[in-house]
């Protein structure tokens, strides 16, 4: 077995694992787990080239889930005492009205994995070396452009370290490492400012912000956003063409189809896709998968939080709905496989299907042709959040960086605007699907619930044929062409 | 990072936590820091969800953590446990010495003066017990009957995403190395239900509608919460698109919260001293028409936004922020108060780690005279909007555009439903052409605004 974290330094048995578990189920219930978690992280903010703020944290507790039925109990402690977890695993039970079920007598562990395999994690680093790195990230910005007068640089990590046991004999550990490194700035003019921000990370060690993606690069492309904003034109209203840019554009699938297709909203019919699977959802130029495996992503994780090891799930094939992103409760429900998508903030969360990495595979066209392809739309390259009402489809991501497209050529940058769509039906009206496919840098915060989780997206260059674009523009778009 | 060790085991509910918070001020003091903050939360929680009349989930807990910030000189650094023991308070007051030692000397740096900190006196009307009075079976009754009674309101209501009942109770110290040790307890619950109806085409919508109070005895009726959410998901069943068009935008109660919002980032003293805001600077001048006045309470008895004093300890005050369309004040906490050569208006916010932020007290918009009804009476084509989608706001360029779902007005009354539109123009403009409040407002939590007409939104569809 691996690193016994838990058994290192709060003195936890088997033993003891196997008497919570007893209390969790002493009112029957189909199964039960308990999550335990020590989470120590770090962050460090830039302001005015000041360091101004640095602090570090501990948090640490269990949470215990007794599934009856359709039904969840759930309780949790942040004292690791035995009794603190029996009680909590004793409130836990109440959900269920049976006899006890039999004891659990010995545990399986899960196949180790490794995704992330960083030898020291950046939370044990030298906190020197982190606070280089918002000041370099400072400097850089400012070194860009005498018009760049506010910067902050940002730093932050963590280190989580769980163990999942469940009454089917589960056990699972797992250390999951985050960093990730932020610059945002404000570019100034007589009378005019605009905004940029750039970052990024995963699980990673330190040595990715000196080697890979230093804090000069995330730097630079804040400012030059910041700079390119000052001079941006009105973005125009209605429907019309529109090019998504690789990478970070791919929060267009998250908040499009990836929510409506998490398992729980489709257990429950609540979701647009309900009922959809076999059935085209998009044009034939269409995959889109969902994989927590990828090595260093913010979205991978060895384990989910329910223990199960993470996979490639084919949500949409050649345009066809495949499957959905289950956890443990709705795959026994629905009698489907378990995807490995449970997830939760803290200990303090029960968990439920959500995204990892999640991303369109990579077509055939060409970029440039998708552009010149376009007579009258927009080209947007980066993007603020999105949102989605699962219910009715309905969803909206915020263009950050923009352009118009005139006759098949990139033209002028545009103001942020809010694009909007509906989701089952917006991947069949994608034309082209570029051979460009990117992730995004590692900067992902999925809510669900009230429940945050680092996620990924990804996306070649595609065309969708319509969208709505919300911009300001008095005209149509031939006004544009002065 | 060092490691926790068996000691951990030795927590005993019941410690004084004003003692233990003034006690780790002062061992920071000991330990070389020139001042020094503790927080300390603690707090329980129930929660149930009922879902097609069946027990979907049961939730019970209590937790708490503790944060300490430290200074040395002009450096300040902050650490956070979950851990109370005495090996884990040491260790998390030794790292914060340790790292003040990396931060920068910031001239602005610091506690508030000594003569700024207390506590607003008497009972602010914020701590029942009651929230937690009913058995077990009463809760799920509450949240059960909310659904029922969306369920049972119209055939055309199939599903639900269930009715819930949550209840809470948290208790809050703070102390420094002032010599301050404050304390609050505060209590909430409230009743919610989200039903989902289907039109004969298969189309679903969901709405939502609760209620939420300090204390039971004022919580509303689940039967009346079930109703209003079953009324608010109806109305949305059979949605058009519209044609991109300019036309006058009203905004009910829920959604023009969000207006209130964006204010409240554009006056947010940390935007301002970074010109983050385009508000910024703008002290003293008109930034909306005549008929706008809004007011931050952090003293209003029963308010969700209430505290006898703020994150840093410094009793909480009404603030007139807009007064007849001119900015009056900012809101501001210690750090950025001392930025702007200004004096805090109590608004500071201090969670556990980190250097605090600023939020809100009660904070809302004066109504006017009309009501909601009359207000939509003038309009002879219109769009009323009643949920906003996604985040599309640049508080540096006031640029506005979101997605939006609604009714469409026509003859000055609510005829069909509308979505997936998007509502555009610019925040700087938005203030002032906001052309009519009606007089409808109403405390949901900490922001409230009545309903709004906005004229010269750029409304984007088909």
């Amino acid at each position: 077995m691996t690193n016994r974290f838990f058994f290192q330094h709060y003195g936890l048995t088997q033993q003891d694992l196997e008497r919570y578990l007893a209390a969790a189920v002493s009112a029957g219930g189909e199964y039960a787990d308990l999550y335990f978690e020590y989470l120590s992280s770090t962050s460090l903010m830039v302001d005015e080239s000041m360091v101004k703020s640095a602090s570090q944290g501990i948090s640490a507790g269990c949470g215990v889930r007794v599934l009856s039925d359709e039904r969840t109990g759930y309780a949790y402690t942040d004292d690791l005492s035995p009794e603190r977890i029996l009680h909590a695993a004793r409130t836990a039970a109440l959900i269920a009205s049976g006899p006890a079920k039999e004891p659990i007598v010995g545990f399986r562990e899960k196949p180790a994995r490794s995704l992330y395999p960083v030898t020291l994690p950046s939370v044990d680093a030298k906190i020197t070396a982190k606070v280089e790195l918002v000041m370099r990230g400072d400097a850089a910005a400012r070194a860009f452009d005498p018009r760049i007068k506010e910067v902050r640089a940002s730093y932050a990590d963590e280190l989580r370290n769980i163990l999942v046991i469940g009454s089917d004999g589960t056990f699972a550990e797992d250390s999951q490492p985050l960093a990730r490194m932020n610059v945002s700035c404000i570019a100034k003019t007589d009378g005019n400012s605009a905004r940029g921000s750039a970052g990024g990370g995963g699980r990673v060690a330190l040595d990715f912000f000196f080697a890979e993606k230093t804090p000069e690069y995330f730097a630079k492309e804040a400012a030059r956003q910041a700079i390119l904003q000052l001079d941006a034109r009105e973005a125009p209203a209605g429907e019309m063409e529109v090019v998504l840019g690789p990478g970070w554009p791919g929060v267009l699938l998250h908040e499009a189809v990836g929510h409506g297709l998490e398992a729980d909203f489709n257990r429950k019919k609540t979701s647009a896709f309900a009922g959809l699977i076999g059935k085209r959802v998009a044009s034939e130029k269409c995959t889109v998968v969902d994989n927590g495996t990828m090595p260093w992503r913010r979205g991978s994780l060895n384990l989910d939080d329910e223990g199960q090891p993470t996979q490639e799930t084919v949500l949409i094939e050649n345009g066809i709905l495949k499957g959905y992103l289950s956890d443990k409760l709705s795959s026994r429900l629905m009698g489907m496989a378990d995807t490995g998508n449970g997830r939760r903030e803290s200990y303090e969360h029960i968990p439920m299907p959500r995204m990892t990495n999640t991303y369109l595979l990579a077509g055939n066209d060409d970029p440039q042709d998708i552009i010149r392809s376009v007579k009258r739309g927009i080209y947007a390259v980066n993007f603020g959040g999105g949102q989605v009402d699962i219910t009715n489809g309905k969803f909206v991501f915020s263009a950050s960086e923009a352009y118009l497209i005139e006759d098949g050529v990139i033209t002028a940058p545009i103001k942020g605007a809010t694009l909007i769509g509906n989701g089952p039906d917006v991947l069949t009206r994608v034309s082209m699907v570029g051979n460009d496919l990117q992730l995004d840098e590692g900067v992902g915060t999925c809510g669900k619930d009230g429940q945050a989780v680092p996620v990924g997206v990804g996306i070649p260059t595609i065309k969708v044929d319509r969208l709505t674009v919300g911009g300001t523009a008095k005209r149509d778009m031939g006004g544009f062409m002065q | 990072m060092s490691n926790p060790t068996l000691e951990t085991r030795n927590l005993k509910l019941g410690t004084d936590l004003k003692e233990l918070a003034a006690d780790v001020v002062g061992r920071a003091m000991t330990g070389g820091a020139t001042a020094a903050e503790c927080v300390v939360r603690e707090g329980d929680e129930f929660s149930t969800v009922v879902r097609l009349g069946q027990v979907e989930t049961l939730k019970e807990s209590g937790s708490r953590a503790i944060g300490v910030r430290v200074f040395f000189g002009k450096r300040s650094a902050s650490t956070y446990s979950s851990d109370f023991s005495r090996a884990a308070l040491d260790r998390m007051l030794t790292s914060a010495l340790e790292l003040a030692k990396i931060t920068s000397e910031d001239p602005n740096a610091g506690i508030p003066e000594f003569s700024q900190l207390g506590s607003i006196p008497g009972d602010l009307d914020l701590y029942y017990e009651d929230v937690y009075s009913l058995p077990g079976e009463e809760r799920i009754n509450y949240a059960r009957l909310a659904e029922k009674t969306a369920l049972d309101y119209d055939p055309r209501i199939k599903n639900s995403e269930g009715g819930s009942f949550d209840a809470a109770t948290g208790y809050k110290v703070l102390a420094n190395s002032h010599g301050f040790v404050g304390e609050f307890r505060r209590s909430y619950c409230s009743v919610a239900v989200a039903p989902i109806a289907q039109d004969e085409k298969g189309a679903m919508q969901r709405d939502y509608w609760y209620s939420v109070a300090r204390s039971l005895a004022r919580l509303e009726s689940p039967e009346g919460v079930g109703k209003v959410a079953a009324e608010r998901t109806l109305r949305r069943l059979g949605a058009r698109r519209v044609k991109t068009a300019h036309l006058p935008v009203v905004l009910d109660p829920l959604v023009a919260n969000s207006i209130l919002d964006h204010i409240f980032e554009g006056v947010n003293g940390d935007s301002v001293y970074r010109g983050a805001s385009f508000l910024a600077g703008k002290l003293g001048q008109k930034i909306a028409g005549d008929n706008v006045t809004v007011i931050d309470d952090g003293t209003m008895p029963g308010g969700f936004g209430t505290s006898p004093f703020d994150g840093e300890g410094v009793p909480t005050r009404r603030t007139i922020v807009i007064e007849n369309g001119v900015l009056k004040s900012y809101l501001l906490n210690t750090y950025t108060a001392r930025k702007l050569g200004l004096q805090t208006t109590a608004n500071a916010s201090r969670g556990l780690a980190g250097t605090p932020g600023i939020g809100p007290g009660n904070y809302f918009l004066q109504p006017g005279t009309k009501p909601p009804k009359e207000l939509i009476a003038g309009i002879p084509e219109g769009l009323y909007v009643t949920e906003f989608l996604g985040h599309g706001v640049n508080l540096v360029t006031g640029d506005y555009s979101r997605g939006a779902s609604g009714l469409w007005i026509s003859g000055g009354e609510l005829t069909y439903p509308v979505e997936e539109i998007t509502v555009a123009g610019n925040l700087k403009e938005m203030f002032f052409n906001i052309s009519d409040i009606a007089s409808d407002l109403e405390f949901r939590g900490a922001v409230a605004c009545p309903t709004l007409r906005i004229d010269g939104l750029t409304v984007g569809g088909e």
